[in-house]
Formats: structure tokens, sequence, C-alpha cells
């Protein structure tokens, strides 16, 4: 019994941990809706955003309901990664946000797919989506690096600030048998390409904060996480209990 | 058949027509005119009266920006949206609009004109878009009313206009009416679910139909004896119905629909006439739809600045990927067709933008 409810529970932690990154990352993304630069990005950050949403639904409901969870719970009871959570900032931020995440996304999902567990199905699915949403930031950085001199700037501060965030994503994670360290470095290897291709330099910085690495993972996030969540969870608190 | 020949003929002709030919336009005019008569389709390269293809991208034109600026108002929910489910419906919504948005560019495009003159129109304030997304969505259930009712009036202009006289505009609006009957249906649901939930749920459904009723006839424009392009546009097939026709019919379908949903609508004069056999229904409030019209509802100065800002924010980035693709067209052929127009358009083929 006891085996079991563990398993459960480590379980139950990785579909939060991975849910919860989608969640939230689908939200800020949602956020662009009518303030992108071009239209052919209205249609794009909203696509990235709806597959986001469509793997958050599916992984959140293995842990239980998905309203609940996304609706009901409190900021220090999420899992996502603080570097989801960040604000969109500039395009060059949102992009860079999205080239890390959707670089790890990828080898993530490859590798749970590959295997026999129980985020085999959605992964197969998912990788599938999170290759474009690789591409389109990858396409985006090389734009933006390699643009003006304007843009290259403006994306040289973007991956600066958003580096930081970037440690927390290698923390082994209850649940995902995966190999860690093997995706840091292809993780390292595929974004330190891209850059370079970007005509941009690799941050010098560390790669996590003061806070202890993996803090996203145990519910310890930034400010700007607290105010989103407000504002997305507001109007289903106001009703409780009903059905929309 | 005839006509099509004719209309062959000018065609050829307007390619190598001789100068001086003083009869050449009139022989074109009867071509078109015949043409428009036996319902055939005008097409981009065939010969078109100038006052035609003005009427024409002055509508595609506000058709697109009313798309562009119909997405504020809703996307101004997604973030608060109150469970999952309404959330990805409402995100796949607002983005299809902006695909509306494209195909009705393209659509204006093949009228001469460009996607950014357009645009640089719209944020100077010289072209229009609906009257209806200068007011405010103020709940949740405004969003189902924007659904139900405000698609639901924008599909009963629109489904005429599949049968248009010009053809790039006419294969848009299948496109178009396909899904927006699909988000009107979500629409009703929406306000449904509200109206058969909580007693605050059905009070915030009602309130939202009370507001979005008037404004929402408003959209067929002012009434035919004010209307002043009317006439022009029915003669040659671009509108095929007069603007209170559609209205009426637009409330025929209301009634019953407001029925089944327990809602109510806000007039008082809403009865059936059994020797009309249409609903009557009381007086518009022209004086509010003409200040709309004029800049002065409710969200006029809102929705343009934050489309204006939108735009000039974006500007780095369309000159990054401009100048990206300057750099790389020789690099790398084929991946940039289209540097001279602007190189977002090059781009956009490689990323995941091309799937929606």
């Amino acid at each position: 019994m006891t085996t079991t409810s563990a398993k459960d529970t480590a379980l139950t932690q990785a579909a939060l941990a991975l849910g919860d990154d989608a969640l939230v990352l689908s939200h800020r993304l949602g956020e662009w809706a009518g303030n992108a630069p071009v239209l052919e990005e209205e249609v794009a950050l909203a696509n990235i955003a709806l597959d986001l949403l469509g793997q958050a639904r599916v992984l959140l409901s293995m842990a239980g309901d998905e309203d609940e969870l996304a609706f009901l719970r409190e900021e220090r009871a999420f899992r996502n990664l603080q570097l989801v959570e960040q604000p969109n900032g500039d395009f060059a931020h949102t992009i860079a946000r999205q080239l890390y995440f959707s670089v790890y996304q990828h080898l993530l999902h490859a590798e749970l797919a590959a295997g026999d567990g129980p985020f085999a199905p959605l992964a197969a699915k998912a990788v599938k989506e999170v290759d474009y949403h690789r591409d389109h930031a990858e396409q985006w950085t090389l734009r933006l690096g390699d643009g003006t001199e304007v843009s290259h700037e403006r994306m040289q501060r973007a991956v600066n600030a958003l580096w930081r965030f970037t440690g927390e994503m290698f923390q082994p994670v209850e649940g995902l048998d995966v190999n860690w360290q093997v995706l840091e470095s292809a993780w390292l290897e595929r974004v330190e390409d891209v850059l370079r291709r970007a005509t941009l330099s690799v941050p010098e910085g560390p790669r996590t904060g003061a806070w202890s690495a993996g803090a996203g993972r145990q519910g310890l996030h930034t400010e700007p996480f607290g105010r989103m969540l407000a504002e997305m969870q507001h109007l289903h608190r106001s009703h409780p209990g009903t059905t929309w | 058949m005839a006509t099509a020949a004719a209309r062959e003929t000018a065609r050829s002709q307007a390619y190598d027509a001789p100068e001086g030919a003083g009869d050449i336009t009139a022989e074109y005019q009867r071509a078109f005119d015949a043409a428009v008569a036996a319902d055939e389709r005008i097409e981009p390269r065939d010969w078109m009266p100038d006052a035609y293809r003005a009427t024409l991208v002055r509508q595609i034109a506000q058709h697109a920006h009313s798309e562009i600026i119909g997405m504020q108002p809703e996307a101004n929910w997604i973030t608060r949206a109150p469970s999952l489910r309404r959330k990805a419906i409402l995100m796949a919504k607002v983005q299809d609009e902006a695909g509306h948005g494209l195909y009705l560019y393209s659509a204006a495009e093949t009228l001469g004109t460009s996607r950014d003159e357009l645009l640089d129109k719209l944020h100077a304030g010289r072209q229009k878009y609906s009257s209806i997304f200068n007011y405010p969505t103020l709940t949740w259930a405004d969003v189902g009313a924007i659904g139900w009712l405000v698609d639901g009036a924008a599909i009963t202009n629109q489904v005429p206009l599949c049968r248009c006289s010009y053809g790039p505009y006419a294969r848009a609006m299948v496109r178009i009416c396909k899904e927006e009957s699909f988000h009107q249906r979500q629409g009703y649901e929406l306000l449904l679910a509200l109206s058969k939930g909580t007693p605050e749920q059905h009070a915030m459904a009602q309130d939202a139909v009370d507001r979005w009723w008037w404004p929402s006839l408003m959209m067929f424009g002012p009434p035919d004896d004010e209307s002043q392009h009317s006439a022009q546009s029915m003669a040659w097939k671009i509108k095929r119905h007069s603007n209170d026709e559609l209205r009426q019919r637009f409330v025929d379908i209301c009634v019953p629909q407001a029925e089944s949903l327990g809602l109510t609508l806000p007039d008082p004069d809403l009865k059936w006439n059994e020797e009309r056999g249409h609903y009557d229904s009381g007086a518009i409030d022209w004086t509010e739809f003409w200040e709309v019209l004029k800049g002065n509802g409710p969200c006029n100065e809102e929705r343009l600045t934050r489309r204006r800002q939108a735009h000039e924010e974006g500007a780095w980035v369309r000159e990054a990927a401009a100048a990206y693709a300057a750099k790389h067209t020789t690099a790398r052929p084929g991946t940039s067709t289209s540097t001279s127009t602007s190189g977002e358009t090059g781009m956009n083929g490689e990323t995941g933008a091309t799937r929606a």
C-alpha cells in the first residue's frame, strides 16, 4: 500500500510539475493577444499558447480536477519553473523565454516519449507540437539577434536576463525517469549553438539565482507570479462551486 | 456563357488596349455589367469600375480592421476565463479573428492596396472598423453575449457576402463564416451555462444581453433611407440585402433563441406581428450610433490607442525581420521571397504561424 501511494504521489507531483509549466506559460502567452508586433505573431503566439494549454489540461487531469488545480491552489502549491512565470517583457524577452523553455521541453518530451512510463503517450503528442514551438523561438532568436543593432541589443539583454532561471530546469523531478545530466548538456549545446548563429554571446552569469536551484518546483516563486494568479483565479474563486 | 465570352474579350483587350480607343472603356463597362448581371465572379485581373474597386477596398479593409480591433474586447477576458475549457475556446476564437484579418487583408491586396497601407489608415483614423467593438467587456458573460449576438449579427451580414460579386472577398467569406458560426454556437452555449447556473450567473448573463442587444442591432448599419452606399453596392451585387432587411432577419432569429436561453431582450416593444410574419421591435437610438461612429463611444480612444501601441512597439521586431531577410536572401534562397514588400512575409513561411 505504501509503495503504491508513494508511487502515486510521485506521479502526481510529476504531472503537476509538467502541467504547471504548460499552464503558466500558456497564460503568459495569452497576455500577448492583441499586442503582437505583427498579425502572423498574433496567430503564432496564440497557437503555441493553445498547444500548451491542451498539454496542461491532460497533465492536470492526471493529477486531479484540472479546474480545481488551476484555480484553487495558491502560489506556494504551484510546481512550475520560475522561468515560465516571468513576465512577457518585450518581444525579445518572450522569445528568449520560449527558446530556453521549448528546447528543454522538446528534449524532455522526446525522452519521455521514448520510454514506457505514464507520460509516454502525452509526450509523444506534445513533442510534435513543441518541435514547432522550438522552431518558432529559434527562428526569431536568429532574426532578432542577427537583425538590426537595436534588435541585437534587446535580444542579448533578454537572453542575459533570463539565464539565471535556466538551471532549475535540470533539477530532477520525482516520478520522471529522465537522465537530467544528459538533458542538460544537450540543452546547453543546442541553445549555445542557436545563440552563436544569432551572433549573440552566451551569457556568462550563473544559471541559478540566489534561491536554491529548483525553487519553482518546490513552490517558491518570484513576485510577479502571485499577481498573475490573482488575475487568473479571481473570477473562478468569486463563484465557488459553480460550473461554467 | 455569352457574358463570359464578352468579359474574356474585355480582359484580353485590357492588356493590349491601343491608346485613345474611346469606346473601349464603355465596352469594358458593358462586359463588367453583364458579368455582374449573370452572377459571375469578378476576379483581380478583370477590368472593374474605379468606384467598384474603391468601394470594395473600403469595405474589405473595414471588415479586416474589425477583426483586428475585435480581438481586444475578447482578449480582455483571456487571462480571467473561469475554466480551462473556456479559456481554450476563447483563445482559439481570438486566434481565429487574427486569421480572419489576414484573409481579409489578402483579399483587399488583390485590389492593388497593401496591408501596411491599410493598417496605416486604420491607425490614423482614416478607415473605420465596426462600431460594436467600441463597447467594453465588463463581465465574463460579455464574452458569451459577443459570441451569440455580435457574431450572430456578423453571420447574418456575412453569409450573403459569400455570394458577393468580387471573387476573392466571397471566397474569404466562405471560410470566415464557417468559423464564425462555430463561435456563435459557443457563445450561445456559454450564456446557456450561465443562465442555468446560480442566480448570480444568471444575472450576469442577463446584464450582458441587456448591454449588447442594441449595439448588435446597430451592426447592420443605418436605416435604409440613410445608408449612403447601399443602393450602389446592391446594384454591384456586393450587398445582397438592405440593412433593415438583415436587421429584421436577425431579430426574428434572436427572439426564440433568447427564449430558449431563458433570457429576455431589453425591448418592451418587441412582439410578434402576425400580419408581417415578423417581430416588431422598438426604435434604435441612432444618436448613440452616430456618436460611436464619430469616435465618441465608450472605448474608441482606448481601442485605437492600444492598436497603435502594439504596432509602434512592434516596429523594431518587423525591422529586425526585414534586416535579417535582406542579409540572408542569397544565403538561403526561397526563405525570403518577398523582401521587397516585407521581411516578415518571407519569415513566416518557416515558423509555426502557418499551421493555424
